[in-house]
């Protein structure tokens, strides 16, 4: 999967939650649940949908790297390579 | 014999519309069931009946507007046998409004037919509540610029529609307004507040978690309601209403839990019999409510009987929460961000992870000695998570 993919699928699975945004609306270097509100709950929701979609799933002791949408794509990046 | 009738599912709600039937006359039903569907200003509502018996007639057909009261159908209980010239009971409701205007107003079929004839045929139907319709006819809304696939549109779709073109109340707006002026105009509120050292608790989650698949885990949130939930057994008096100027509680524990939608507004539906449910139990139900409510999915008992309400606004960033209680509960509990703060022991200065929990009482039901007692005991019991699982 290369990385433009799983950016695809990660905007994707935002705006699943997020209806009302547009792909525009996500600043990619932006703290995803601040900017865009998302809470904690959808937040996990996200991390589920991804988990199924990628195969990766995070830990809560990453939280911090998958802040923004750049660091999401990344650490799936990496630790797809890791396998 | 009894009659159902269109439920209260607010003390701001008039009338509601009967969108679907889910039962149909002669199936039998038990407490519980969702025996129809309706639309209200929270969206649209699976309301469900208390009695067990068999659905003797239908009075109300479908997309069908109905006040409070009306009757919709009759129910026989199951050991009675089918006997029409029987007089129904149960029109208390009704009767007590003392209407004299026919209780249902048909809604007629709108915007199904074009008003012009020579609409091109290529104009595909769309799938609409009929209060959407109705509300889109009135504002002048293009019904098919609202579609999202094949999914149908409600009410709140065009309203925030509607908003966007006149600042007009939404339904839901409207009923937090009116519920909250009377919550200020009708409330002496206390307020207590007590930080709470969420560190070990946390850290407990935390080592939960990691033997858990993603599915499985626990929001610091859930374990917030678990520890309100299980503080309420300790002190009952918070949990209840407050009506003919005496504090009625509950033995059920219904937490309301405020979520926010993300259009706008919030709903506090309840975690119904949250005093059986162990923190697995906690999480499954709180996502699943969450889940219902962000996609407009509840059950009539869930917006009806909350005990008591749980506001958590950490995740905005707040750090402490002074709530407007829901009438006619009696307390709201808030809980704020959790900080990395400095906190003394004993003579040590170190950093901790706390958070504001905060009390609103009523206190015409309790004074702040009992909501201090609640506080005190939610921030013992937040230390010894391992009793909560």
């Amino acid at each position: 999967m290369s990385a433009e993919e799983i950016k695809e699928i990660i905007i994707r699975e935002i705006l699943e939650i997020a209806p009302e945004m547009t792909e525009g609306d996500i600043d990619p270097d932006a703290h995803i649940q601040r900017s865009l509100e998302i809470d904690s709950f959808d937040f996990l929701r996200i991390l589920t949908a991804l988990n199924k979609a990628i195969g990766v799933e995070v830990p809560e002791a990453d939280y911090g790297k998958v802040d923004t949408l750049n660091h999401m794509v990344d650490y799936f990046v990496t630790h797809l390579e890791k396998r | 014999m009894s009659t159902f009738v269109m439920p209260s599912l607010g003390a701001d709600m008039q009338s509601a519309v009967l969108m679907e039937w889910k039962v149909k006359e002669g199936d039998r039903v038990k407490k519980g069931d969702v025996i129809a569907e309706v639309e209200t200003s929270k969206g649209v509502i699976e309301i469900e009946v208390f009695e067990e018996g068999i659905v003797e007639k239908i009075l109300v057909t479908e997309e069908t507007e109905a006040k409070v009261g009306t009757p919709l159908a009759i129910i026989r209980s199951v050991d009675e046998s089918s006997a029409a010239e029987e007089e129904p009971t149960g029109f208390d409701m009704a009767a007590e409004t003392k209407e004299t205007e026919p209780l249902s107003i048909p809604i007629p079929p709108v915007s199904d037919e074009p008003d012009e004839p020579d609409e091109p045929v290529e104009t595909q139907r769309v799938k609409s509540s009929p209060l959407a319709r109705k509300k889109a006819k009135e504002s002048g809304i293009e019904l098919s610029t609202l579609a999202e696939g094949d999914k149908p549109i409600h009410l709140a779709q065009v309203e925030s529609q509607k908003r966007s073109v006149t600042p007009a109340m939404s339904g839901m707006r409207q009923a937090i307004a009116k519920a909250m002026s009377r919550s200020n105009a009708e409330i002496p509120h206390y307020y207590l507040s007590t930080s709470i050292n969420m560190t070990s608790a946390l850290r407990w989650l935390e080592e939960q978690n990691r033997n858990r698949t993603i599915e499985d885990r626990i929001l610091p949130a859930a374990l917030l309601i678990r520890a309100v939930v299980r503080t309420l057994r300790e002190v009952p008096q918070l949990n209840g209403f407050w009506m003919d100027d005496t504090l009625h509680l509950s033995e059920a524990v219904n937490p309301g839990i405020a979520i926010a939608l993300r259009k706008e507004g919030l709903i506090t539906p309840a975690l119904l019999n949250a005093e059986h449910m162990d923190l697995d139990a906690t999480m499954r139900s709180f996502s699943d409510l969450v889940t219902r409510t962000r996609s407009g999915k509840l059950r009539s008992s869930e917006i009806t009987q909350q005990t008591i309400t749980i506001t958590n606004l950490g995740d905005l960033g707040v750090d402490r929460v002074y709530g407007v209680i829901y009438p006619p509960q009696v307390a709201l509990v808030g809980f704020g961000r959790i900080m990395d703060t400095p906190w003394a022991e004993g003579d040590a200065l170190s950093v901790r992870k706390v958070m504001q929990a905060t009390l609103a009482g009523d206190h015409r039901a309790t004074d702040g000695r009992t909501g201090g007692e609640f506080l005190n005991k939610l921030d013992q019991i937040l230390q010894r998570p391992e009793e909560l699982l």
